[in-house]
């Protein structure tokens, strides 16, 4: 049978209907779309896909599992590797990991693991699969501050093992990252984010929310005065940047953090919720992360015509393909190689517009990308009433200012050992964005993993 | 959930609350707040701390009805729960990390506009706690809204009530009476104002130019009050501060109030529209000439 050299279209959302609501974009594939998928699987035996995944599932044997019609079979496959399945199907960056990798894009296109992945954390949902729990308990408590990406993993990982887990949330949701950040029509929240985390508890994780480590309690009292014998700090990237340009302070200049929390989190964007929102009539968000991308269509759809401003070139753009891609079929417009110089306010302290200048790119810089370079004379003005800045984050000082022993480094972000997660501080290990600065869900992921075997290991040498 | 113990309305739309918060009742320290929210679609409401139990496990909130979220909240009677209480959160004042000793070499000012009177308080008691007697004003519009007189009084060295309008204690406002302390041959080393942002912009011109250094408490808009969203940053001087994180207390000779008070209005018409529909239900579609209706 000739193997087709493209993958099995995934369907969608029309980009016109869905430029106008908050349902999930990508509709993700049935049964019979996925069982063809995993046809194109060569089940190569040195799979090179796996080693791009950080957390390394074993992508050729739950395909296998799907090409056979075992689901429930591949679900469990996944399961032994990832806590997020529902969650990384949806927000990886697979043409940078795992598909990069896959032997199909060498003469086609790769094949659709994230789909595929998808779709069986969908099934598992739908048809009430359960995690395995773990065989026994083991009598040592860890504590686990954050509940996004690395902190579920991690907790995830150690309950399996039979440790006693409690994660403790700064927020009053669960999801860390998933619940704030991301918006419902990339990851809906009540079916996808919501149900990893009951999956997590299913596991025997016990959540505590509104806890802000460094303020409510320390590390050192988890560890002295509540008898835990490890600390797992995902807390999470921080502080929102701004750019430090004239009129940054004025009313309509939002980070994206605080543009995102409010609608997601916060759910402005539904009637019956509380929390007001800006809803523009004309938004640029500077940046071209993932972040910049959800702040960008979340503007659009709440009524906005919205501008994408990034200094680079969109080769530059560090936003996944699909993200970019999604953003210009819903009609956001980009202006490439362009930098913010001032946001112009009016009397009464209100954004009214965005000047800007065009870039070229110039000589690589440090990171080896081009850098931008302005072009004399080249300033305009763009008329937007709202601003919103997607620049990165800098780390959040409260856990490494209160516990003692704990070292940081220039940009203060936690040390810690990439192979297992190890901080300064013994019996403290740290991963995720906390550690890397604003990085992915995924290598968040991977990190809780690193550090939930790194935790197994010093439990059980003690 | 965090159940009401106790429930009280001190003024017209001031209430006060017992809230059981363990954690945050162990830990809290004068000058930090905490975030509350009612029920699942409610807002993260900051609020600034009056007492704590730390036995009891309970901490005391003070809120004035501002818009519709507070108004829900005031509809809450004991024995009901906020869904939501964070905290504590924020910086503790500077002079709990202070020498003691050194602390009781220094003549402290307290001044208190309104509800900002609730996080005075629990500052005023713990420096009686160590030993240390602050002269306090408490300014208020009229008598019927002056709040915790009789505890404030129990604390402080001196206190010192004024109302706008002369209805009780002197007549005038917070700063005519710094003005007439001083005066009268007081001196201060350090004053420390919270209020309405009016108020403490006003407190902080007289005495920056009667050079008694001043820290004011802010309270601008915030969504999670842990670093993350950069709602409530402010300018202090050269720099660019977030209130959650690097505050609430700042020296307030620096703080840009006009901009600060700005930013505070950036959602007052989406609020008021939510004020009009809690009152009215959802008859407010236009016409009032402010907010362009229901969207």
């Amino acid at each position: 049978m000739a193997r087709r050299m493209e993958k099995v279209p995934v369907r969608e959302q029309d980009a016109k209907v869905r430029a106008t609501n908050f349902e999930e974009v990508c509709l993700g594939y049935n049964e019979e779309e996925a069982v063809s998928e995993a046809e194109r699987c060569l089940n190569c035996k040195n799979a090179k896909c796996i080693a791009g995944c950080p957390v390394l599932i074993d992508i050729p044997a739950f395909i296998a599992e799907v090409k056979d019609g075992h689901f429930e079979k591949a679900a469990a496959v996944i399961g032994e590797s990832s806590a997020l399945p529902a969650v990384c199907g949806r927000v990886c960056p697979q043409e940078r990991q795992c598909e990069s990798r896959c032997v199909m894009g060498i003469k086609g296109e790769p094949v659709s693991i994230g789909k595929l992945e998808r779709f069986v954390a969908d099934w598992a949902r739908d048809n009430h699969i359960d995690p395995i729990l773990a065989k026994e308990k083991k009598n040592k408590k860890v504590a686990v501050i954050g509940s996004g990406p690395a902190g579920l993993t991690c907790a995830g990982d150690l309950a399996k093992m039979g440790y006693n887990v409690t994660i403790f949330e700064a927020l009053h949701e669960p999801g860390g990252v998933l619940v704030y950040g991301i918006p419902e029509f990339r990851l809906p929240k009540k079916d996808v984010v919501a149900h990893e985390v009951e999956n997590v508890k299913k596991l025997g994780v016990k959540i505590e929310t509104n806890v802000v480590i460094g303020k409510s309690t320390t590390i050192d009292e988890l560890i002295t005065e509540e008898g835990f014998d490890a600390v797992f700090i995902g807390s999470g990237a921080g502080l929102p940047k701004f750019m430090g340009i004239p009129g940054e302070q004025a009313n309509g200049v939002f980070s994206a953090n605080e543009f995102l929390t409010r609608n997601n989190l916060m759910k402005a964007f539904l009637d019956d919720y509380d929390t007001p929102i800006q809803r523009g009539k004309k938004v640029a968000v500077i940046g071209g992360g993932n972040v910049a991308m959800d702040a960008a269509r979340t503007a659009l759809r709440l009524g906005a015509e919205t501008y994408i401003v990034y200094r680079r070139s969109e080769a530059e753009l560090p936003a996944r393909v699909e993200e970019v891609h999604h953003a210009k079929e819903e009609g956001i417009n980009f202006h490439l190689l362009t930098n913010p110089t001032e946001i112009l306010v009016d009397d009464n302290g209100w954004v009214r517009g965005l000047k800007c200048v065009k870039m070229e790119l110039g000589e690589p810089d440090e990171s080896g990308r081009r850098r931008p370079v302005v072009i004399p004379g080249s300033e305009y003005e763009i008329e937007v009433d709202t601003v919103i800045m997607s620049l990165g984050t800098s780390p959040n000082p409260l856990i490494s200012a209160t516990t003692k022993g704990l070292d940081v480094n220039r940009w203060q972000c936690i040390i810690a050992d990439e192979a297992n997660g190890a901080t300064s501080k013994e019996g403290v290990y740290a991963g995720g964005d906390a550690v890397t600065g604003a990085a992915t869900v995924i290598l968040a992921m991977g990190a809780g993993k690193a550090a939930a075997s790194g935790i197994d290991k010093y439990l059980s040498s003690n | 959930m965090y159940k009401i113990r106790g429930a009280e309305k001190l003024a017209d739309n001031i209430f006060l609350m017992d809230v059981e918060a363990q954690r945050a009742a162990r830990s809290c320290q004068p000058g930090q707040f905490v975030i509350v929210k009612t029920d699942e679609k409610g807002e993260r409401i900051p609020l600034t701390i009056c007492d704590y139990d730390r036995e009891a496990g309970t901490v005391t909130i003070v809120f004035q009805i501002v818009g519709a979220s507070t108004q829900k909240m005031a509809g809450l009677k004991a024995g009901d729960a906020f869904r939501d209480f964070t905290g504590p959160l924020g910086k503790a004042s500077e002079f709990v990390h202070e020498d003691i000793e050194k602390l009781k070499q220094k003549k402290i000012l307290f001044v208190a506009g309104g509800v900002g009177t609730a996080p005075v308080y629990p500052q005023v008691k713990w420096l009686h706690e160590h030993g240390i007697n602050a002269d306090v004003i408490v300014g208020a519009k009229n008598k019927d809204l002056l709040i915790l007189e009789q505890e404030m009084e129990a604390v402080a060295g001196n206190l010192y009530v004024t109302t706008d309008d002369g209805s009780y204690g002197r007549h005038g406002m917070v700063t005519k009476v710094i003005e007439d302390l001083v005066n009268e041959g007081n001196t201060y080393d350090e004053c420390i104002a919270i209020g309405p942002m009016i108020m403490m912009k006003f407190v902080c011109l007289l005495t920056k130019k009667l050079n008694i250094p001043t820290i004011v408490s802010m309270n601008p808009i915030m969504v999670d009050g842990t670093g993350m969203c950069g709602a409530c940053r402010l300018s202090v001087g050269d720099e660019v501060k977030f209130a959650c994180v690097d505050g609430p207390e700042f020296d307030g000779h620096l703080i840009d109030f006009g901009q600060a008070m700005k930013r505070q209005q950036m959602y007052k018409t989406d609020e008021g529209r939510a004020m009009l529909k809690l009152q009215e239900g959802d008859t407010h579609h236009g016409g009032c000439g402010q907010c362009g209706g229901d969207k």
